[in-house]
Formats: C-alpha cells, sequence, structure tokens
C-alpha cells in the first residue's frame, strides 16, 4: 500500500445545488412512453448512482472532487449502453483503476443486467490512459479483481457513502 | 442435415441448463460421448467456483445434471478440457492451480493438483495423443506438463513471451505444436527443438502482420488442421492458413498466414470462436449473440472468403462466454454465459 498519499492536496470544489428529480424514473417499466425528459432523466439518475461514491483517499464525493460530472454518463437506453468518462485528479493517479473499479462496482450492483457498461478516463486527463481503459474494460480482469479480498474491502468503503 | 452452403439454417434452442449461481465462463464435451450408444456428456465451469457435468438422456433425449465438481477450487474456474481419451478432465482457476480429475462411478476424484502459476490460470489444453497439458495464466507464462504413469504430472517447460496476461492456450489438433492468445494482441506458436523439451515461440502474430489490434480471447482449429480462427476485444473474428503438407512432415516450420478478417458483425467483445468438423465457425460475444460463419463457395477474388451464414441475436441475456459444438452430433452447439445459463442448440432448417 502506498504511503504517502498520490494527491495530496486535491481541489474540493464547491457543491453545486442538487437538481430534484422530476417524478419517478421507473426503470423496469419496458411500456413507459418515452420523451426528450426521460432520457434526460436517464442520466441524472444513473449520476445519482455514483456521484457519492468516496474518493479512495479523501473523505470527499467524486462528484466534490470533479472526477466525476453531470456529464460523466452517457445513456443509451434502447440499446441498453452505459458509458461513465471520470477525470482522475492528477495525470500520474496511480488509484484510477481502483476509481474505474468502484465505478463498475455501483452501476452493476444499481442497473438491471441487461446495460452493458464501459468505463474510461477522460482523453487526455491521465498518463497511461489506454492502459487503463483496456484493463477497466477486460472483464476477465475485472471478475478477477473483485475476488482479491482488499480490493474490495476498498471498493465497499469507497461505495458505503453512496448508498445512502 | 441441409448442405451447408444453403442459406436456410438457423439456431434453434433445445435447453437451457439452469444451476450454475454464477456467470459460466467455459464449456467442454467429452469427446468420446454423443454416438455409438454413449451419451453426449458436457462440463461446464464457472464463477461460483464449481463445475458441473451434464449428461444428455438417451430416454428423453434431454440434459440432466449428472454431477457437480466443488470443494476443490477456492476461486472461479475459468477453464476445463477433457483429455482426448475422454477419461480425464482438467479444470483452469482463478486460484493459481489447475485440477485432474477422473470419473469413479457417478463422481469425480481429484488425481493431481498442478501448481505453479503466480496468479489466475485463465486455459488448459490437452494435446491430440493426451500426453501433454498446457496452462496459461495472468503471469504472463505457459506452462507444459508431461502426463506420467501413476497420475504424475511433471512440468516440462515454462514459457515466457507473451508482454501481458494470456487468455488461451490450445494444441494444434494432429500435430505437437502449440498456440496461444493473449492481452497484448498477438498470437504466439510454440514448437519443441527435437525432442529437448527445449520449447520455443517459433511465431508471434501481431497487429502488424494482419493481427487483432486488441486482446486476443480465443483460438479454433478446422477439422484438417490447415486452417485456425481467432477473436479479439478488436470486435473481429480473423482467419489464418498455413500449408498443412509442411505442417505434418516436420521439415522446418510452416509459418501461419492472415486469410481473412471478418469485422462489422459483433459490436462488442468476441470471447469465444469453435470451428465444427463440417465446417461452421461459431462465434460468441459480449453482445449477448452468437453468429455462423462459413467459406463462402461463390468466392471470386483470390483466396478463401468467409460469411456470415446465421446470427442468433439475445441467444443469452447477457454476454456469451464461450460457444462449442458437439463432439459427434451433427449440428449440436452448446454455449454460456454471464447469465449464469447453459443452452443446447441444433443448428436446422428455417422456419
Amino acid at each position: 500500500m502506498v504511503v504517502g498519499l498520490i494527491n495530496a492536496n486535491p481541489v474540493v470544489y464547491e457543491k453545486k445545488e442538487r437538481r430534484p428529480r422530476t417524478g419517478p424514473v421507473v426503470l423496469e417499466d419496458e411500456y413507459a412512453v418515452e420523451s426528450i425528459d426521460h432520457l434526460v432523466n436517464f442520466s441524472l439518475t444513473f449520476l445519482h448512482h455514483i456521484r457519492d461514491i468516496k474518493d479512495p483517499e479523501h473523505p470527499y464525493s467524486l462528484e466534490d472532487l470533479k472526477v466525476i460530472t453531470e456529464d460523466a454518463i452517457e445513456v443509451d437506453d434502447k440499446r441498453s449502453y452505459v458509458r461513465v468518462t471520470f477525470t482522475p485528479t492528477v495525470e500520474h493517479c496511480s488509484m484510477a483503476t481502483v476509481i474505474g473499479l468502484c465505478l463498475r462496482v455501483k452501476l452493476m450492483r444499481s442497473l438491471p443486467s441487461r446495460y452493458k457498461v464501459d468505463i474510461r478516463v477522460a482523453p487526455g486527463t491521465h498518463a497511461t490512459e489506454a492502459a487503463v481503459n483496456k484493463q477497466l474494460n477486460d472483464k476477465e480482469r475485472v471478475a478477477a479483481a473483485l475476488e482479491n479480498p482488499n480490493l474490495v474491502g476498498m471498493v465497499d468503503d469507497c461505495l458505503a457513502p453512496s448508498f445512502e | 442435415m441441409a448442405s451447408v452452403s444453403e442459406d436456410n439454417l438457423e439456431l434453434q434452442e433445445i435447453q437451457k441448463l439452469e444451476g450454475h449461481t454464477d456467470r459460466v465462463w467455459g464449456l467442454a464435451w467429452n469427446p468420446t460421448s454423443g454416438a455409438d450408444g454413449v451419451p453426449a456428456v458436457l462440463a461446464s465451469c464457472s464463477g461460483d467456483k464449481t463445475v458441473k457435468i451434464w449428461q444428455k438422456s438417451p430416454s428423453t433425449s434431454s440434459f440432466h445434471l449428472k454431477a457437480t465438481i466443488e470443494e476443490t477450487h477456492t476461486r472461479t474456474v475459468r477453464s476445463c478440457s477433457w483429455s482426448p481419451s475422454g477419461k480425464l478432465l482438467a479444470t483452469a482457476s482463478f486460484d493459481a492451480t489447475t485440477a485432474i480429475w477422473e470419473q469413479v462411478g457417478d463422481d469425480f476424484e481429484c488425481l493431481a493438483t498442478l501448481e505453479g502459476h503466480e496468479n489466475e490460470v485463465k486455459s488448459v489444453s490437452w494435446n491430440a495423443s493426451g500426453s501433454l497439458l498446457a496452462t496459461c495464466s495472468r503471469d504472463k507464462s505457459i506452462w507444459i506438463w508431461e502426463a506420467l504413469p501413476g497420475n504424475e504430472f511433471d512440468c516440462v517447460s515454462v514459457l515466457q513471451g507473451h508482454t501481458q496476461d494470456v487468455k488461451m492456450v490450445l494444441w494444434h489438433p494432429s500435430e505437437d505444436i502449440l498456440f496461444s492468445c493473449s492481452y497484448d494482441n498477438t498470437i504466439k506458436v510454440w514448437a519443441e527443438d527435437g525432442d529437448s523439451d527445449d520449447w520455443h515461440c517459433v511465431q508471434t502474430l501481431k497487429e502488424a502482420n494482419n493481427g487483432h489490434s486488441s486482446t486476443v480471447w480465443s483460438i479454433s482449429f478446422n477439422a484438417t488442421g490447415d486452417k485456425m480462427v481467432t477473436s479479439s476485444d478488436d470486435l473481429s473474428i480473423k482467419v489464418w492458413g498455413a500449408d498443412i503438407v509442411r505442417v505434418q512432415s516436420g521439415e522446418g516450420y510452416a509459418p501461419w498466414k492472415h486469410l481473412c478478417t471478418l469485422s462489422g458483425y459483433h459490436d462488442r467483445t468476441v470471447f469465444s470462436v469453435h470451428w465444427s468438423r463440417e465446417g461452421i465457425i461459431s462465434s460468441g460475444a459480449a453482445d449477448d449473440a452468437i453468429r455462423l460463419f462459413v467459406e463462402n463457395q461463390d468466392d471470386l477474388g483470390d483466396g478463401p472468403m468467409y460469411r456470415l451464414l446465421s446470427k442468433k441475436e439475445k441467444a443469452h441475456e447477457q454476454d456469451v462466454n464461450c460457444v462449442q459444438w458437439g463432439s459427434k452430433e451433427s449440428g449440436l452447439l452448446a454455449s454460456s454465459s454471464d447469465d449464469c445459463s447453459v443452452k443446447i442448440w441444433k443448428l436446422g432448417p428455417r422456419h
């Protein structure tokens, strides 16, 4: 385990006032009438699952640190596809794979199983962007990582605040 | 069965086998079962740490669970493979071991546990004669084991060369030549120098040789062993060929060349490909679909080309991890998925 923090002085952004969700969004209802509002709600609803995930190193949420922003999630519900783009706080962040794993696990536990989820770092924000993205999207590597109790413990700690 | 060149075939779902409590990663048909009064036997392995053995009942023609192998592997069982005699089953696990099992009555007994890899074992393969076993791992190495009398397995070589996680190993159907594919986007070919246990890499198929541009997940040979098909995270399926006479003569090494790339069919990672004895390539992917490809008889250009024969979209509710044609019965296909199920399909005339 790294002794010094990767980023000892993260920038913490002022919390934006949360837009209340306009009415219930029923994900499992296959016969719901579709509208533009409905589509926007998917992105915001899914964002709701991940914005409060705690950063692995600091007592702040991924949203506080602008690792996740409102544009972070792209949803194509018809094709059951979700893409999450996150921005590590520093270019050489070795916590990038942990953050990516947290995002994947949270979405796996929150979304219907038909969803295909791709996780990536925002282009240009990480020194080994291609390598991180490849690892985060290799299903077998993710499965093996999630059989590692230490890693699972770390992920669960990060996810705990986001389930409230 | 209708001729393969006719465009009127589709996969019909015969049965869904449920029982695993986590994703089913791999499948293996027992090679000596499925004909001459011996009922077909299929092994499936899972993230639930077990291996299940399914047998076709002669009276009802449906598969039932014959045995569950549990309590040996302590993590996901990623791959399983029967020896050519059909008597032994090898299982490869994320717990870094490979176990060898023998059927004793209705149970399976563990004969040996092969240790050595530093981390998750991804794949295991027997050579044509059953004298050698190969395993590969995220530790980037491939181990070759010799099967000795008394159920002993000795490591005869450790192959280094891949620069990343090795996803699958497969022996050539007739020669003692080993093929491997990896997260490093390459396919490597390994052969022995004489009889010296000195194995080395004789060819690497990289992106520059018309190879894949992302992780290669799966390899399969045609019946004659002169063609090979591979599948990748780059969403494509590639067909390769070698001069079979040279391969068999053992006179120097016969190189493999790219013949054809099938792309634009699957839109997510293609985890598995398998070539049937009748020449149909099946593919299973993370887009939940199974596709079938055959050689294009109407080809007017140079060299063989392949075309889509049929597709089964939503073959499963989630990713398809493995597709395997039956050992004897023609047109029988098994598939396994993240949805925890195994499905049995029959290729037949379209309704």
